[in-house]
């Protein structure tokens, strides 16, 4: 094993699988992915379901087929990679950051990278913080914990089924566990919007007679060894239970898909600075995050709805990589910094240096609620230069933009770059 | 003037889906509107008409390292069709080395549809 290397990706997912095969393509040599897993491909391995790869390859693929596509890419490349080795630490010492990693072959190593490249996907909100009182029975789980059960070790979580959360992966586990032949007896969603594709509601739950009840929480969980059943109730406008709205459904599962997190215990250990909304790191144009020659992308830089987006967000973060371990970058003169307006909750990158823009920059963005019939405008200082009529945005479907370099060179003195929705006034 | 029945579907072709309005005339024709492609027009029409939809699942393997692999219909069947569908693959169990789209059961159901593998298993 090669203990120097230039880049270092941490994650073989759909990220890090990406962002290897841009790196390489892009001339960088010496490259190295570390997976945790037994095999590469990450969540893909899990995520049976179609729909994956009508951006990436224009054809609609199963998850383990999008990522055999990249997984062929890296070995075919002959970019190296080590399974079943975990991550568990990562420093920075001038030009060089050194990755302390474990497996059972090597033991405790560290290896020595000009760049790294953060790509360690994210995590299921568990019980734990959603605050639902109650013993803890066998019977609960995370949806995501269920797919892996049900998809790759082919084992069934339980017979009669509550879903508490709309998140995507939630819609699919309902359909999955119904094909499955389990009683899916409700999705709760507390909010009253779904977070998750309107695509997957049709053809997850209405086609199976599932019913979706919008904002509406679960408040109990009955049962002592298993679950015995849950308690569901109305939520007000404030997310909290409504009295008298209670009803009791009795079921032996409870899946939960109420969010996701990026997984960023690395990322903070190294002096990585976060971004509150996203918990995930702040990142400039190249989606270098605030330790110089440390890029993330993927899910553990933001959480995304579609794998193409990822894939296309890791292929920049391994080209970047690849220009910062071949030093030579253009120098940071002309710095911009994003900001978000009515709706808007985030964007990324957050900070742009308009010198290492190619010729034009993508702006991934979340909104806050459901908007319709608004305007998508972006302001350079205070000057609207995009204006675009959006029919319907939605919080649980990520929206992005394109700014042009030759835009921004017109604005010499841009400062800030304000992404917002407003309604006609 | 003609009545007419109109109706809204999410299509489910792609992530973006487009809410799609469509119309029937009462000499049978469809209007579609609201769609961004031409995968919609074709899905709106069969969903009003013949609905169908690509299933995805796993078949038993015995003695590979995962007791799973998963499986796809090469192309949507239709919609009554699925159960159906799931329940053959049910009764089936499959031995290692399968490749990544190799034929797992022909004609499932007698859908003239076959079942294909979506994983490699050593």
């Amino acid at each position: 094993m090669d203990k120097r290397v230039d880049i270092l990706i941490v994650g073989g997912g759909p990220a890090g699988l990406a962002a290897a095969v841009a790196a390489k393509k892009s001339g960088a040599d010496r490259i190295l992915i570390l997976e945790r897993d037994e095999e590469l491909g990450g969540i893909l391995n899990q995520c049976i379901h179609n729909g994956f790869g009508l951006h990436t390859f224009k054809e609609e693929l199963t998850g383990p087929e999008y990522a055999s596509r990249y997984i062929w890419q890296v070995e075919e490349l002959g970019i190296p990679y080590l399974l079943q080795t975990i991550v568990i630490d990562i420093s920075a010492s001038e030009a060089v950051k050194l990755v302390t990693a474990i497996n059972k072959e090597n033991g405790i190593f560290t290896i020595e990278a000009k760049a790294v490249v953060l790509a360690m996907g994210c995590r299921e909100r568990s019980r734990g913080a959603l605050n639902i009182p109650g013993y803890r029975p066998a019977g609960i789980y995370s949806a995501g914990t269920a797919q892996r059960y049900v998809n790759m070790e082919g084992r069934m979580p339980g017979k009669e089924v509550v879903v508490l959360g709309s998140g995507d992966i939630g819609l699919i586990m309902a359909r999955r566990m119904t094909l499955e032949g389990a009683k899916v007896k409700m999705v709760a969603e507390l909010m009253p919007y779904s977070g998750g594709l309107k695509r997957n509601i049709v053809q997850c739950l209405e086609d199976y007679g599932i019913p979706l009840k919008l904002s509406h929480t679960v408040i109990d969980i009955d049962g002592r060894e298993r679950v015995k059943g849950v308690t569901v109730a109305e939520a007000d406008e404030n997310r909290k239970p409504i009295p008298g709205t209670e009803e009791y459904i009795s079921c032996d599962t409870l899946l939960l898909s109420c969010g996701l997190i990026p997984e960023n215990e690395l990322s903070v250990g190294l002096g990585v600075s976060l971004n509150p909304v996203t918990a995930g790191p702040v990142v400039n144009e190249s989606l270098e995050t605030s330790v110089e020659g440390v890029f993330a992308c993927g899910n553990v830089l933001h959480v995304h709805d579609l794998v193409d987006y990822v894939s296309e967000e890791a292929c920049s973060a391994g080209e970047h990589a690849a220009a910062y371990a071949r030093g030579g970058r253009p120098a940071e003169e002309h710095k911009v910094t994003l900001k978000c307006a009515g709706g808007v909750r985030y964007t990324v990158p957050s900070l742009i240096c308009v010198e290492r823009i190619d010729k034009e920059q993508v702006v991934r963005f979340r909104v806050g609620s459901v908007y319709k019939d608004v305007f998508l405008t972006v302001y350079y200082n205070n000057t609207v230069v995009i204006k675009q009529k959006k029919r319907v945005l939605l919080p649980g479907e990520m929206e992005q933009i394109k700014l042009k370099k030759v835009e921004m060179e017109k604005f010499p003195d841009l400062k800030t770059i304000t992404v917002a929705i407003e309604r006609e006034g | 003037m003609a009545s007419m029945d109109k109706k809204e579907l999410i299509c489910i072709c792609c992530p973006i889906g487009c809410v799609i309005t469509v119309t029937s005339h009462e000499d049978g024709t469809l209007d579609v509107k609201g769609n961004s492609c031409k995968r919609g027009e074709e899905y709106a029409n069969k969903e009003l008409t013949a609905p169908t939809r690509i299933v995805t699942t796993t078949v038993r393997v015995r003695g590979a390292s995962r007791p799973v692999v998963p499986v796809k219909t090469k192309c949507d069947i239709p919609k009554d069709k699925v159960m159906e569908c799931i329940k053959a693959l049910k009764e089936i169990e499959v031995t290692p080395p399968i490749r990544l789209g190799e034929t797992i059961v022909a004609n499932v159901a007698d859908t003239g549809v076959d079942i294909v593998a979506t994983k490699a298993v050593e």
